[in-house]
Order: C-alpha cells, then sequence, then structure tokens
C-alpha cells in the first residue's frame, strides 16, 4: 500500500525531460551558477541518482550544512559521551551519532567498554524504555532540525504528562535558517539559489524562507526528495536566475504548506526556547538552538546531571567543517577516501547518512571525485 | 535524519493510529498532525506523522510536468 503516486516522481522518462529543460535554460545563463542544497537527504538522493552529473556544466550544485549529526558540535559529542559513561545512565540516540568520533572515542566504543547506549527510532521508544528501566536514569540524545524536535518535544510532554521522572534530554536540536544566513554573511562561497530543505520546510512552512530572497536576492526552491522532484526544484532556481527573479518556490507542494505544520510548531515552542548553540564548521550561531524551557527543567539532562567538562578537540586534518559551509567538496580533503571512509570514519560527515562525505565515497567515487581539483 | 516516509493511516484511536508502511503496520502518533484521518497518506518521521500528503497537489504537479518537452533532438 505505497502511494499511488510515488513512482510517478522516480519516473527516468520524466526527469530525462526536466534535464532537457534545463539544458535549454541554462544556454541563457551568462555565467555559471552555484546552487546549495542545504539538505544532506537531497544531497544523498543528488548523489545516488547522478543527477550532478547529468546536468549541464553550467549548473553546479553545491552540499549544505543540513546534516543535524554533523553540525553537532564536538564538544557536544565529547559531553554525551561523558554522560553516556555514568552508571546510572542508559543513553538513548538515534543510530547515526554512535559512530561520530570524539576526540577520544566514539559513543560505540563508550558502549563497548561498558557504557549503557541504546538506539532508538523515536523519541517516544526513549519515553517508554525509561518505564522499562525504573532503576535507570534514560538521557534521550536530541539531535535534529525542526523536523525533529517537535517529536522530541512531544516526548518530552508525554513524560511531564504521565509523570516519567527517569527521562531526560540533552537538546542538540538547531534551526535551519540561522546556518543559511550565517553561510551568505561569511560570504565564502558565491551562491545564486538554494534548494530548501523538504522536510525541515514541512514543518516552519516554505515561506520560513522568504528572508533569502527579501534580504540576500536569492531564488529559493523548497524540494523532495525524489529525483523529480529535485529536477523540478532545480529547473524552478536556473528560471528564476535566468529571468532575473528571486523567489520562494514551492517545488514540493504535496508536503509543503506556505504556512508549514502549525501543531507541530506549538509543540515545539511550548517545549524548546531559543538559545545560542554551538555548530562544527560554524562556531557560536546566536539564536539558532533550542533549549528545554524552565518549565521543563525536570526533564533537561544538563540540568540534572550539569554539563560535563571534558576537553574536546575535533578530529586531526578533519575538514568536515569547511564541507558543511560549502568551501570544501568531500574529495578536495586531503583525508578522503584515504584514511577516512565510512569503515573508518574520522570525522561525522563520512558517519552520518545524510552526510556529504558519506555520499560521494557512497555513490561518487567515479571520475568527478579524482577530477575535481 | 530528516528523512521521512510515506505511510497510509488506517485507524485512528486518541493521538495515535494504525499506519501501513507499504503493507507493514506501525503505530504512529497523530501528536503534531491532529488534523489527519483515517485514509490519508501521512509522511511519518521518527514516529510521528509530519504531513499530510496531498494526492490533489501531487497531480497538480505531475499535470504541469506533462507539459514539459523533451530534448528538440530525440
Amino acid at each position: 500500500m505505497t502511494w499511488p503516486s510515488l513512482e510517478r516522481f522516480r519516473d527516468p522518462a520524466l526527469g530525462q525531460r526536466l534535464l532537457g529543460e534545463i539544458r535549454r535554460l541554462a544556454e541563457h545563463l551568462t555565467r555559471p551558477v552555484t546552487l546549495m542544497e542545504f539538505c544532506g537527504s537531497h544531497t544523498h538522493a543528488i548523489m545516488q541518482s547522478g543527477i550532478r552529473q547529468l546536468l549541464p556544466p553550467q549548473v553546479r550544485l553545491l552540499s549544505g550544512p543540513g546534516c543535524p549529526v554533523c553540525v553537532t558540535a564536538q564538544a557536544d559529542i565529547d559531553r554525551a559521551i561523558a554522560l553516556a559513561s555514568r552508571p546510572e545512565v542508559l543513553l538513548a540516540s538515534f543510530g547515526d551519532m554512535l559512530r561520530v568520533p570524539g576526540t577520544t572515542h566514539s559513543l560505540q566504543q563508550a558502549a563497548a567498554e561498558g557504557a549503557s547506549v541504546q538506539v532508538v527510532y523515536s523519541p517516544l521508544d526513549a519515553v517508554a524504555l525509561a518505564g522499562q528501566h525504573p532503576d535507570r536514569e534514560v538521557v534521550f540524545l536530541g539531535v535534529g532540525f525542526e523536523t525533529t524536535a517537535p517529536g522530541v518535544a512531544a516526548a518530552v510532554q508525554w513524560a511531564q504528562a504521565r509523570g516519567v521522572r527517569n527521562f531526560s534530554v540533552v537538546s542538540l536540536h538547531k534551526f535551519t535558517p540561522p546556518a543559511m544566513r550565517a553561510i551568505l554573511e561569511a560570504g565564502e562561497v558565491r551562491l545564486d539559489g538554494i534548494i530548501g530543505p523538504g522536510h525541515v520546510s514541512a514543518v516552519i512552512g516554505s515561506e520560513a524562507w522568504a528572508f533569502l530572497p527579501r534580504e540576500y536576492g536569492l531564488p529559493v526552491a523548497v524540494a523532495g526528495f525524489e529525483p523529480v522532484d529535485i529536477l523540478l526544484a532545480v529547473r524552478g532556481l536556473v528560471r528564476m536566475v535566468v529571468e532575473g527573479r528571486a523567489e520562494v518556490v514551492n517545488a514540493y507542494p504535496r508536503a509543503v504548506r506556505p504556512e508549514g505544520n502549525p501543531a507541530a510548531q506549538a509543540v515545539m515552542q511550548q517545549v524548546f526556547a531559543v538559545a545560542d548553540a554551538e555548530w562544527r564548521g560554524f562556531g557560536v550561531l546566536p539564536r539558532s538552538g533550542m533549549a528545554l524551557r524552565e518549565a521543563f527543567r525536570p526533564w533537561d539532562a544538563w540540568a540534572r546531571f550539569g554539563v560535563p567538562e571534558v576537553p574536546s578537540r575535533e578530529p586531526p586534518g578533519c575538514r568536515c567543517g569547511e564541507v558543511l559551509r560549502g568551501v570544501l567538496t568531500p574529495p578536495e580533503c586531503p583525508l578522503f577516501g584515504r584514511v577516512c571512509t565510512p569503515e573508518a570514519p574520522q570525522g561525522p560527515c563520512m558517519v552520518s547518512a545524510e552526510g556529504a562525505c558519506a555520499a560521494w565515497y557512497g555513490y561518487g567515487r567515479g571520475e568527478e571525485a579524482h577530477s575535481a581539483h | 535524519m530528516c528523512l521521512a516516509v510515506i505511510a497510509k493511516i488506517l485507524q485512528i484511536e486518541g493521538v495515535t493510529a494504525e499506519a501501513s508502511f507499504g503493507g507493514v503496520r506501525r503505530r504512529i502518533s497523530l501528536q503534531l498532525l491532529p488534523e489527519a484521518q483515517v485514509g490519508d497518506y501521512v509522511l511519518v518521521h521518527t514516529g510521528f506523522a509530519i504531513a499530510v500528503v496531498d494526492p490533489a497537489e501531487a497531480e497538480a504537479t505531475l499535470a504541469l510536468l506533462a507539459e514539459v518537452r523533451g530534448e528538440d533532438a530525440p
């Protein structure tokens, strides 16, 4: 019982027709254009479907910071590992976080040395774990953007409503627009358009990106994750560049509304307050993070256990931060594919299913990876 | 991590629903999408429905694409 129209958004013939139109539009470009796909899931879909190589040479795609695991600061990873190593703590986490190298070891290695770490699919599973283990402190490691944060907020409310006291959350949740803004303010890369994150936008709304055309003159196309969805967004962006327009185009209207999902936004706001947050590759970005509100202090792991002080240092030689800012493509990192592989990842961009390095390694190790200077 | 999977809502009980993921049944939360109805296709992320997938919008997109010309030369 899959969704009836899904196959049509994967139709290679439709994709070819869109590519043809993008090629024709690109003939009108007066210079090459660079479009940034914000979201790491887009990077993976783009690499997997070969869209990067199929686009005309004047249209270049660049990976952005949209990988929540990757942008998690090294210090936060080390703090999470320190927390997991407390004897009373059972740390519940999404699977992507386990193999991220901390300064001395990863969560997975901590687990091998006796820490209790459990992979969960949903934050609700973590609340359930707390019920099953009343003698343990279950701490959920909350990593993710606006797509993920409302569910974690709902889990906290659920724990509050049921009086679950041995459950708490480390909130490393982040808002996506501040990172986009930071890239544009830094001016390290010249961008001509943004492929907006589809599932973040399902929550915050396509209109949340209106500041990009308004303040930076940049066109945005919010995209779904099938090949036809991505090509539709690229076509929209190239067309706007050719016509000299900058607007927010919703190329994923079956799932994204201009105003987003108000119920999800409300739950997120009830539980989380806007706070400054540290991002890998960016440093501290003002008002870019989500901290548990005072009313939810009993479920705030940092309030309950204190913030562990752990000396942190980024993995030597790892250029993940520059990859996240779009300054570097993965093959330009000297470690890429040599000492850094998915089997022996040196940094989070090679670990996460949304990491650009993992995507390039998995799908893009052909000619293009080697020819990138 | 922002991946979401499409599921069809089969039955609603309070703020949870029984949903079919390509035939596999799982319980999901509707707390973030209270307007969801039985028969709706929804995007599910970490156990929560976050958006209704609108078939009319999908058809409209596909109809617009039907007008796209391919390459001039075959």
